[in-house]
């Protein structure tokens, strides 16, 4: 990778890492933390989501699928069957990741809203399987989870996890610039430029999109498996479709292609329904005008709209 | 110095010592609630977040609490439990309450638990199954009777109707399923034996195909649907669109007059076990909860023009028992309110006549529940 | 026939021509925009809670669901005139995100107009159930099956029969073409998204006296409308028909013989196989894509 501080890419994630590093100055009180670990969590989601929708253009309504199953997995491993946390979550990551590549490979070859349809199909039947076997998962009204120990000593307090979300949430951010630029990454690129034209110079267009749907789910599972551990409770509503909803919502809002812009947009509309708490009944309408307006102006999004009202022309 | 400048000078400082002292000693109590007043669960939430606001005002003008008035500070969690949880955290942390009182649903309850546990406050929960006060919590109680209550109340009632053989049917709800799996594990005492269980999904529109399944049983004597929302009421119409003629029993989940103007006459002649509000003005003067639901029901009903419901009576009784607590240990010290809560003796709810201990942080027995059955479209008591 | 199987079939029935009803929102407005209009659903809740509304003032049944009809219409005219007309050009995704922003303000916007409990409407014809064949149905059944063929049928005439409606096919079928031609797209976009929101609204109010209407019965409504416009083949009339009768027999089906708790889970995993061996829905062609 290009390690100059002055391109776009570096100077990106070294003002993240500053933002992660100073943000505990603002954080008055645990609740604050607690919010900001929620964004950092969303943001992995919402990374690996934009991989899928923003460069590889597909499209997945059932994302909150395997981030259900990502939590369930680590969270029953550990508390029903006293697993180690951690292994609990490689294990449980990686059974997702078999998942994503199973169904993958039929349910890619579905083109637009085909495709939608069957990733919320998809998602629906994950989150409907979790609600009903309640012997192992609690059933809908959730079951609680174990905390997340590393090497012996349980991570325990919103500081501690805070950082720990941080890192992972840059670590994320460096993959998926790093993806971008790869030759995996051009491929993705040009498969979402044309995949007939793509498939023409010799990319297997099904191999490539279901690597990166692979991806999108283990960056899910692990986001879901944590989520568990640190609230120390999972319920089904985690694998829902209007949880689906949620995750897309944020990567269009924040922006399609762009790895800031998922992270955008995860903070913003994680924090949003804790601003509007004080709306009480008005929540609703606020949030559905807010969601129409932003994408009805900003269509390609909160940040490369914005990158591109202040990038420097180019010089014809 | 003139004596008229002296006693000027005074007033004067006493004045401005009263008001510092008064601005001083008036800091609110805050209590902290979070319900489902939006989404799936709102007709229990918005009865709840209405019976929150209206007594808290009640209080305050009667002169509030320990000279102090109290402040409400609800958040609505939508029925999620992830909301639940950062309401919860923002509650202690952000907004320093002295006590919640909330958690309209059993998954946001249980949701929260580590953090009241951890945080040392006191909690009054609003939802209905056991596991939440059991096993005991030491800072969690909760208000409505149990689920497995309202089971065995529904199956004594059967059992003095000799009836032995039964079909459940229950929806995909937390609520149902709990209901179901209580029901199950207590039939046995009662005699009863579940020989027919269907299940629907609690947002089916149909459910003939799962109730003639049932009625093909002919073992079946009577039906009991453990459910709560749209459902119950669809079940009921579907019920007699079918034919069946077998008793059926509704569970305290549909006890609000909307259930039987959903059913329209296909309620009549079901039975549930309910709190007493419903039946408030049938009540002979000499029940002792007479007096406490009837000036529950007035008060609801003539500010929001709209029918009272069992769900709001658990928010009444939340509040009173956190304010009653406070009134007795003097102080909002949250230690010294839990141990004041734990110790509520004798005190006659919307629910029920509470009566607490270090290891029954419900207070409430059986004779919480009254059988009910529907007749010509009104509640009726089965004596 | 068994009076249980065809019980089932029955419940089936009307639970279809409700998703067919929806179904057709979606392909009309699809048709002819390639959008997935999210707040479909809620064109469905608003015929209903509006006649509720309109009835509790005192208006006579059919007065008050026409009224309601025309009420969503302009909710749907309103939708595509200042939402999705703006956008048009966009991604996929984001026109996706808009509707469903929209369905989320309409339903806010319900909660607060109306209120938050459920709603019955008074059946058309009463509620006493007709025996056929040992098995039951309620009347209120019939109207929804009867006014539903009768709808797909005003429809089938009105695309093939009618200069409007053949120039919607039209554009649906080569929007440059259609252009070329002197069609206004632009209007084609505001009758198609009105005359969804009149098909919903139509289904909401026929509904309504069986699983009545609150301000939330557009989320999952909308989703199996969705689904069973999705296995007919999106963008076919006939196609989504066929696809929300599917999807209730195959419902009631699984209810009746398999497992009433998992009968969502089949009957999506079926629209996932079709999909799967049929890409192009049950009824639809193969597409092929110019490049």
């Amino acid at each position: 990778m290009r390690a100059g501080l002055l391109t776009a890419r570096g100077g990106g994630m070294l003002a993240l890492a500053a933002v992660i590093a100073l943000l505990p100055l603002a954080l008055a009180n645990n609740y604050f933390y607690d919010v900001a670990i929620l964004v950092g969590l969303n943001a992995i989601v919402c990374i690996g989501l934009n991989l899928l929708i923003g460069y590889a253009g597909q499209i997945s309504l059932g994302h909150a699928g395997f981030f259900g199953l990502g939590a369930y997995g680590s969270a029953i491993l550990t508390a029903r069957f006293g697993w180690p946390p951690l292994a609990a979550l490689a294990a449980a990551t990686t059974g997702v990741a078999l998942l994503a590549w199973l169904v993958g490979r039929p349910i890619l070859r579905l083109r637009g809203h085909y495709l939608a349809m069957a990733t919320l199909g998809m998602g629906v039947i994950i989150s409907i399987v979790l609600s009903n076997e309640d012997e192992l998962t609690g059933g809908p009204d959730g079951m609680s989870v174990p905390p997340l120990s590393l090497f012996g000593h349980a991570l325990s307090g919103e500081k501690a996890w805070y950082w720990l979300v941080g890192a992972l949430l840059l670590l994320a951010v460096w993959l998926s610039l790093n993806l971008i630029e790869s030759p995996g990454g051009r491929a993705l690129r040009a498969l979402h430029g044309s995949e007939t034209a793509a498939e023409v110079v010799g990319i297997d267009s099904v191999r490539q999109k279901v690597m990166v749907f692979v991806l999108s789910a283990v960056f899910a599972a692990l986001a879901g498996g944590l989520t568990a551990h640190y609230s120390g409770f999972i319920t089904p509503g985690r694998a829902s479709f209007l949880h689906s909803i949620e995750l897309v919502t944020m990567v269009v809002f924040g922006g399609m292609a762009s790895t800031f812009g998922a992270v955008v947009g995860a903070a913003v509309l994680t924090m949003l329904p804790q601003l509007l708490a004080v709306l009480k009944d008005y929540e609703m309408v606020v949030f559905g005008a807010v969601m129409m307006l932003t994408l009805i102006f900003l269509p390609k999004g909160f940040v490369p709209t914005l990158a591109a009202r202040f990038a420097p022309r180019e010089r014809k | 110095m003139n004596f008229k400048r002296c006693i000027g000078r005074f007033v004067q400082f006493a004045s401005i010592a009263a008001i510092a002292f008064a601005a001083h000693a008036a800091p609110p109590i805050k209590i902290g609630s979070f319900l489902a007043a939006t989404g799936p669960a709102a007709f229990l939430g918005d009865p709840e977040m209405k019976t929150l606001e209206l007594y808290v005002d009640k209080i305050n003008a009667a002169g509030g609490v320990l000279g102090r008035k109290l402040e409400l500070i609800a958040y609505d969690s939508g029925g999620s439990a992830e909301k639940a949880r950062t309401f919860v955290k923002r509650l202690i942390e952000e907004d320093k309450v002295d006590a919640i009182v909330g958690g309209s649903t059993t998954g946001e309850t249980m949701a929260v638990i580590p953090l009241i546990e951890q945080a040392k406050i006191p909690f009054i929960s609003l939802a209905g199954a056991v596991v939440i006060v059991e096993p005991v919590k030491k800072w969690v109680f909760k208000t409505p009777a149990t689920d497995r209550m309202a089971c065995e109340k529904i199956f004594a009632d059967m059992k003095s109707r000799n009836i032995s053989k039964i079909g459940l049917i229950s929806g995909s709800g937390g609520f149902d399923k709990s209901m179901r799996h209580q029901c199950m594990s207590v039939a046995p005492k009662y005699g009863i034996e579940i020989v027919s269980d269907e299940t629907y999904n609690s947002k089916d529109t149909d459910m003939t195909a799962q109730l003639t399944k049932m009625r093909q049983n002919p073992q079946v004597q009577a039906v009991l649907n453990a459910g709560f929302g749209a459902a119950p009421a669809i079940v009921t119409k579907n019920f007699r669109q079918i034919g069946m003629t077998v008793p059926l029993y509704q569970s305290h989940g549909v006890a609000s007059k909307k259930y039987i103007e959903l059913s329209g006459g296909a309620a009549d002649g079901v039975r549930l076990p309910a709190a007493a509000l419903l039946v408030a003005d049938a009540l002979p003067n000499s029940d002792p909860q007479k007096k406490v639901v009837v000036g529950y029901k007035n008060a609801f009903e003539s500010k929001y023009h709209q029918d009272v419901s069992t769900f709001g009576g658990h928010a009444y009784d939340g509040l009173h028992l956190v304010v009653n607590a406070m009134k007795k240990a003097h102080s909002t010290n949250k230690a010294k309110v839990r141990d004041a809560i734990e110790s509520t003796h004798g005190w006659m709810g919307i629910d029920g006549e509470f009566n607490m201990s270090p290891t029954d942080h419900l207070g409430l027995d059986l004779s919480a529940f009254r059988m009910l059955e529907i007749k010509n479209g009104d509640w009726t008591l089965v004596k | 026939m068994s009076p249980q199987l065809l019980q089932y079939l029955l419940s089936g029935l009307t639970a279809g021509s409700i998703y067919a009803l929806v179904a057709l929102g979606f392909s009309i407005i699809y048709n002819s925009s390639n959008v997935i209009n999210f707040a479909q659903g809620e064109f469905v809740m608003i015929g209903g809670m509006a006649t509720v509304s309109l009835i509790k003032v005192g208006l006579p049944l059919p007065l008050a669901a026409a009224l309601a009809i025309a009420a969503t219409t302009l909710v749907g005219l309103a939708l595509e005139k200042f939402a999705v007309e703006r956008v048009r050009g966009e991604s996929v995704v984001t026109l996706i995100i808009i509707t469903i922003g929209a369905s989320i303000l309409l339903r806010g916007l319900a909660s607060l107009v109306w209120d938050k409990n459920l709603h019955p409407l008074p059946a058309f014809s009463g509620d006493r159930p007709i025996a056929i064949g040992g098995a039951t149905i309620v009347p209120q059944s019939l109207w929804v099956i009867g006014v539903t063929l009768a709808a797909v049928a005003a429809l089938r005439w009105f695309f093939n029969s009618t200069l409007h409606g053949k120039a919607m096919l039209a554009t649906s079928h080569n929007r440059l073409a259609a252009q070329l031609m002197g069609i206004s797209v632009r209007r084609v976009l505001l009758v198609s998204f009105g005359l969804s929101a009149a098909l919903g609204a139509l289904a909401g109010i026929l509904i309504a006296p069986i699983t009545f209407t609150a301000w939330d019965v557009g989320v999952m409504l909308g989703l199996k409308g969705f689904a069973a416009a999705i296995l007919g083949g999106l963008g076919s009339g006939p196609g989504a028909v066929l696809g929300g009768l599917a999807l209730g027999l195959l419902e009631a089906l699984s209810a009746g013989y398999v497992s009433s708790a998992y009968k969502d889970v089949i009957a999506f995993g079926i629209m996932l196989a079709v999909l799967i061996l049929m890409p192009g829905g049950l009824v639809g062609h193969r597409s092929v894509e110019r490049v």
